[in-house]
């Protein structure tokens, strides 16, 4: 009995490991790419310019974000990569922001 | 000999290590082959759509002259008599339109056409029609949609706001990326398993077609996949452009991307609009003669009457657009945009990469074969999910449900494809001409046969739906050069005889495919999945999981 419970905890541990991979490379992945996208408006490029580099590459930086998420060991390894990504680039975005007059 | 013997060696060196490195070192590979899997399966139905409609695009203007059987093509004059004599024609049927855009005739496609408002017609009042080129008359063709059918299928579907059809097919293609990119890492021979193929040995034969065709166009897969989201990044990421400042900013970064001008509003002063031919001959002596891809005149017969003339986009790689604006009274030349910055360019290129406009036949051709070859690997890897289970079924007469819904969709989504693909082209012949809606029903036909060969993939059983879609494409196709001989005057023989080489390549590419789908129907029909092995059956040993692991590391679930 106690056997089966430890084997159904396992499970459901399993299970929602995936779950959070999931949710971390499907939204946090999208969230990263527009952060990443809109940071590239920092760049010292005109700014049309440096609004293309940033949408064309943002797909590049969804599709390594996903490849990391279901890489490393343990989801919570995956949250705390992108959480540092997304604190890394969150000033950069927030003073594109403010330029555009959106904050 | 050296580098091989100490390659072996480094091989030998691996095998041993610690069982603890092993497990580490497996461990990356396992995941992103489960991501591999499981990226590629969950939209790989969908993915193979994209792909198969998508590479017939590459002969767009073909299949639509292929399904428009009654025009003939003749050798289109120069661009400056061509756009008089249409604008002629278009302000004859409706002399209060405000806005025309004429394309001028390719060699790919020898008529003009055009589209054009008339703001007394209801609703929003565009109108279109193809035109042609020497006397600038409406053509009278039936009505089809012909391979722009295919072409908007493959990033908008039917059925749908196209809205929700090109988030879908972003979707799709962002778990393209991700199992491209996890398929890489999972396949660590790379090289060395280019060269091998394991012919008629079941799954390994599987593996190594969908890894054979994978790294064979790898960089096309890749490229194909990323510039098919830069070709609508302005909607999957729009942030950027969201935090200029003006939308005078995001006009600017949005005509880098493609020529748009808007309607622009009329004085109410009538004034007469300039002979176009002087203005067309200007951009001619620009770009060059063929390089006149469209014209676009805003308020003819206003006096604020604008006149632009876009650069045709076969001569060139990049889409970026070219473009000069005249004033259509005066003739004065307003505007004019000739290059691009560093990253309008990049993705011109890689959108005109995608879109393969600028290639000659020859590069057509390649660029439909490698694009097949992908669609081959979409197809073989949904194939190879089944294959690589039904080893593992405890009783293969009652399969699992998961294993029932996947392998029944792959019928229907591979064969079944083929099947209702091939029966657009019947319905095009077969509908009558004068059919209310008739290009609307070319469209329901297909889905039509598309749904009813999901219905027959599932009272079917599994193999015998698969050999009966195979020969029923098999016949479709082969009999559609056929099926010209008697609802066309264009068959074949009469091809041969005045070199009609657009229905030649047709007629036989139709044969060829028709071959290809018999010859599946054959091994379909011949194959005999192996019994269990003994090391299915059982616990494996070290032995085999490591000599498992030398032949095909992503290969394990």
């Amino acid at each position: 009995m106690i056997e089966r419970l430890l084997g159904f905890r396992a499970w459901g541990q399993r299970w929602q490991g995936l779950a959070s991979r999931i949710v971390a490379a499907v939204l946090g992945g999208y969230v990263l790419a527009a952060l990443f996208s809109l940071a590239a408006l920092a760049l010292p490029v005109a700014r049309s310019e440096a609004v293309l580099w940033g949408m064309q590459l943002s797909f590049l930086a969804y599709a390594g974000t996903v490849v990391w998420v279901f890489a490393v060991h343990s989801a919570w390894r995956a949250w705390a990569g992108i959480l540092l990504v997304v604190v890394a680039l969150l000033p950069f975005a927030l003073c594109v922001w403010r330029a555009g007059g959106v904050l | 000999m050296d580098v091989k013997k100490t390659f072996r060696a480094r091989v030998d060196a691996l095998l041993v290590m610690s069982s603890k490195e092993q497990a580490k070192s497996r461990g990356i590979r396992q995941s992103m082959s489960d991501l591999h899997i499981w990226a590629g399966l969950l939209v790989g139905w969908i993915l193979y759509s994209m792909f198969l409609t998508g590479t017939t695009a590459y002969f767009r203007e073909e299949i639509t002259r292929y399904m428009r059987p009654e025009l003939v093509a003749a050798v289109p004059p120069p661009a400056a008599q061509v756009v008089p004599r249409v604008l002629e024609s278009i302000r004859t049927q409706s002399p209060v339109t405000t806005q025309v855009s004429i394309t001028l005739p390719t060699e790919r496609k020898p008529f003009a056409s055009a589209f054009w408002r008339d703001p007394q017609a209801p609703g929003r009042g565009f109108h279109n029609g193809v035109f042609d080129a020497q006397t600038g008359q409406a053509l009278q063709v039936r009505a089809t949609q012909g391979g722009d059918f295919f072409y908007a299928f493959h990033f908008n579907f039917h059925y749908m706001s196209a809205i929700w059809g090109r988030w879908i097919a972003g979707f799709c293609a962002m778990f393209m990326l991700v199992a491209i990119i996890s398929g890489v890492i999972t396949h660590k021979k790379i090289f060395t398993d280019f060269f091998t193929f394991r012919w008629s040995k079941g799954q390994r034969s599987w593996l190594d077609a969908h890894a054979g065709l994978s790294v064979l166009g790898l960089p096309f897969h890749f490229m194909i996949t990323w510039s098919g989201l830069i070709t609508l990044m302005v909607m999957y990421m729009p942030f950027g452009l969201q935090a200029l400042p003006s939308q005078a900013d995001r006009t600017a970064v949005n005509s880098e991307i493609r020529f748009f001008m808007p309607a622009g509003k009329p004085s109410g002063e009538l004034a007469e609009l300039r002979p176009l031919a002087p203005l067309v001959q200007q951009a001619a002596q620009r770009w060059g003669v063929d390089n006149v891809g469209a014209v676009q005149i805003n308020n003819p017969g206003d006096a604020a009457a604008r006149v632009v003339i876009v650069r045709q986009q076969a001569q060139r790689i990049s889409t970026t657009p070219h473009y000069i604006m005249f004033d259509g009274v005066s003739g004065e030349m307003l505007q004019s945009k000739d290059s691009s910055g560093p990253a309008a360019t990049t993705q011109g290129v890689l959108y005109g990469l995608h879109l393969g406009r600028f290639a000659d036949i020859v590069t057509r051709w390649l660029y439909f074969l490698v694009s097949l070859a992908g669609t081959v690997m979409v197809g073989t890897g949904l194939v190879l999910w089944t294959v690589k289970r039904r080893a593992r079924l405890p009783d293969s007469e009652k399969p699992y449900f998961g294993f029932r819904v996947v392998e029944r969709l792959n019928i229907a989504a591979i064969a079944g494809l083929s099947v209702s693909m091939t029966s657009f082209f019947w319905f095009n012949r077969l509908l009558p001409l004068d059919m209310v809606q008739r290009a609307a029903w070319e469209i329901h036909g297909f889905f039509i046969v598309w749904a009813g060969t999901l219905i027959w993939a599932m009272v079917r059983p599994a193999k015998r739906a698969w050999m009966e879609l195979f020969w029923l494409a098999a016949i479709l196709l082969a009999l559609l050069p056929v099926l010209n001989v008697f609802t066309t005057d264009r068959h074949l023989l009469h091809s041969l005889r005045q070199s009609d080489w657009l229905f030649v390549g047709f007629d036989l590419t139709m044969l060829v495919f028709a071959a290809l789908h018999a010859y599946l129907a054959v091994r379909t029909a011949r194959h005999r999945p192996r019994a269990k092995s003994a090391r299915r059956k059982g616990v494996a040993t070290r032995q085999d999981a490591v000599s498992l692991d030398r032949l095909t590391p992503g290969e394990r679930t």
